[in-house]
């Protein structure tokens, strides 16, 4: 970008330093339309938890306090529905994905940033470009295939298949690839004359120093996944192999609406995620911003 | 030295590869292949009809309805979470205490289980025992039958899938005001710029690359609506006289209720295109080069 701004004047710059800003009109303003807007972006978290604590008599009282709070809701669902289970599968499926999208991601990034080979800008392409294919496109022949090799029944079958389109993502190579680019070569050509090994120099030098985007493609990943709906909602076909989604999708249809136990689940489906992110904020907010920026 | 980097590197890439042939490349193709043949995985005869199901397409008044719906979505959904996230931005760039915690809270809903937030806005936007009408009732304002009422039951919908990603459009254009020089404003200053000729002239043409990669990913993501419609009236998918199907919708529809696969990967061909045509599209028009 070219500019042909004036300089600001060496008087604007090198006299007193700028005062602090004090709290004036625009600011308090500023602060009153941010806390509006954080009670209703709030509101329904808040919502949701106030009516899980309510009881099934006071359920329907417009009240928005609950009189005699109580943890009934959340004992039933603990007790009388899957949700453990469902808890369980989706731990199961976003965990193994989350693992292996760091692995073979962080393995293409590497190669495609750190190594002159014929066809590279090929493959990033061809990898980048599967972005742009709606999933709704892929689920149908996923779904032939799937059902080809009778894979929705059992164990291991089942959980391969809910997991299967998670195991690698373009997204991933992306973001692993730019921060790959940043590292120095002389250092992974120092490794190499020590007589390192190319897996060796990949897994001991390069990887531990690109932790910070590790971290937030690990969070992006395990959220997508715990997340997921279409292709779970598809391809489960017993009520032992749902998903969280899934399962809390279909409660409706089983229970009739009780939205007591729907609260209550929706609130323990919510809260681990928002702990999660809590704990993993700054690692998430950058990793929007990374992408984001040079996107 | 160059032999052997192309051999560690194609070791390294063999598996990916091998998974993006098989789970993107192969099943796209398999797609288009579907497309053209009368396939219903219930039935043992699949004939080949070419374009018949595209014809299909053309008549079909449910596929019209789910495409303007759609439409509408992105029309609605993408102008309205890229100014509301901006002026979020503006006015958490003008404050310094609690910056953090507000950005963190307004970020919330964007990691929420969909399926939980659409359990949560039914029971909100409930014409009987919902807060919302109850504190329109307080306003003296007539309670609407929001996600029951044709009307209004796609703008209900579309509100939550603005809810959900406001955050992320709030951080994003967080980093681009960041990027912008603090010296650009004060020399504007120098020459007599008001608050809004600044915003005018620096703020939203140096944030441009901000704004297509919104307008653009906004875009795809809103075309390709289906997690949150669906949820929102699971027990009558599409809403009340299907006011709320998108297009992805119906391709669920008709390829899991119905099993008409090949009508199915017709749908999801033509949503495919359009994708395509309008990221390019985008690309092509809105990129500015700005010279200030």
């Amino acid at each position: 970008m070219t500019t042909t701004l004036p300089q600001p004047q060496a008087r604007e710059t090198a006299g007193d330093p700028r005062p602090r800003r004090r709290l004036n009109t625009p600011m308090l303003l500023a602060y009153l339309v941010l806390t509006v807007g954080i009670v209703v972006t709030l509101f329904p978290f808040m919502w949701m938890l106030l009516t899980s604590l309510k009881s099934f008599q006071e359920l329907f009282n417009l009240a928005f306090l609950p009189t005699a709070p109580t943890l009934d809701n959340y004992r039933q669902v603990l007790t009388e529905t899957k949700f453990v289970q469902w808890f369980a599968n989706s731990l199961l499926v976003a965990g193994v994905t989350t693992a292996t999208v760091l692995f073979f991601d962080s393995m293409v990034g590497y190669t495609l940033a750190k190594f002159d080979f014929p066809g590279k800008n090929l493959i990033f392409i061809l990898i980048l470009s599967t972005l742009m294919i709606p999933t709704e496109m892929l689920v149908i022949p996923w779904f032939v295939g799937v059902s080809d090799l009778q894979l929705t029944r059992s164990v291991p079958g089942a959980y391969f298949a809910i997991m299967f389109p998670g195991l690698m993502s373009a997204f991933g190579v992306f973001l692993m690839r730019q921060f790959f680019e940043t590292l120095p070569d002389d250092l992974l050509e120092a490794a190499r004359i020590d007589g390192m090994s190319e897996f060796g120099i990949f897994w001991r030098i390069a990887l531990p120093l690109v932790r910070p985007a590790l971290a937030s493609l690990a969070i992006f990943t395990f959220l997508g996944n715990w997340n997921a709906f279409l292709w779970p909602l598809i391809v489960i076909q017993k009520p032992e192999f749902r998903t969280l989604p899934v399962g809390t999708a279909l409660f409706n249809g089983e229970a009739g609406t009780q939205w007591g136990l729907i609260m209550a689940a929706s609130s323990l489906a919510v809260i681990p995620v928002l702990i999660v992110f809590a704990i993993f904020q700054k690692q998430i907010i950058e990793g929007i911003v990374l992408t984001g920026m040079k996107g | 030295m160059r032999r052997h980097q192309t051999r560690t590197a194609y070791t390294f890439l063999l598996i990916p590869l091998v998974f993006f042939l098989i789970v993107r490349f192969l099943p796209t193709f398999s797609a288009l292949r579907l497309s053209l043949f009368d396939w219903n995985i219930l039935k043992d005869q699949q004939p080949f009809v070419g374009t018949e199901n595209y014809q299909r397409l053309f008549a079909d008044e449910k596929f019209g309805q789910a495409l303007r719906n759609t439409a509408l979505y992105t029309v609605i959904g993408v102008p309205a979470q890229i100014a509301l996230g901006l002026i979020v931005a503006l006015m958490l760039n003008k404050i310094r205490a609690l910056r953090g915690l507000f950005r963190a809270l307004y970020f919330a809903p964007y990691v929420t289980p969909i399926v939980a937030a659409a359990w949560v806005w039914q029971w909100l936007f409930s014409p009987q025992f919902g807060p919302v009408n109850t504190f329109l009732i307080w306003l003296h304002i007539t309670p609407q039958n929001f996600l029951n009422s044709p009307s209004q039951a796609l703008a209900t919908t579309a509100a939550l899938v603005v809810w959900q990603n406001l955050g992320f459009q709030i951080v994003l254009f967080l980093a681009g005001l960041s990027a912008i020089p603090r010296s650009y404003y004060e020399a504007a200053e120098i020459d007599g710029a008001n608050g809004s000729q600044a915003f005018w002239k620096i703020t939203l043409p140096l944030l441009n690359p901000t704004i297509v990669f919104s307008v653009v990913t906004g875009t795809i993501s809103y075309l390709q609506l289906f997690t949150q419609v669906v949820n929102l009236n699971f027990t009558d998918q599409g809403g009340p006289l299907g006011s709320t199907t998108t297009v992805a919708l119906y391709i669920y529809q008709i390829a899991f209720g119905r099993y008409q696969m090949g009508y199915a990967s017709a749908i999801t061909v033509v949503l495919f295109v359009i994708i395509l045509a309008i990221t390019l599209f985008q690309l092509r028009f809105l990129t500015r080069r700005y010279d200030i």
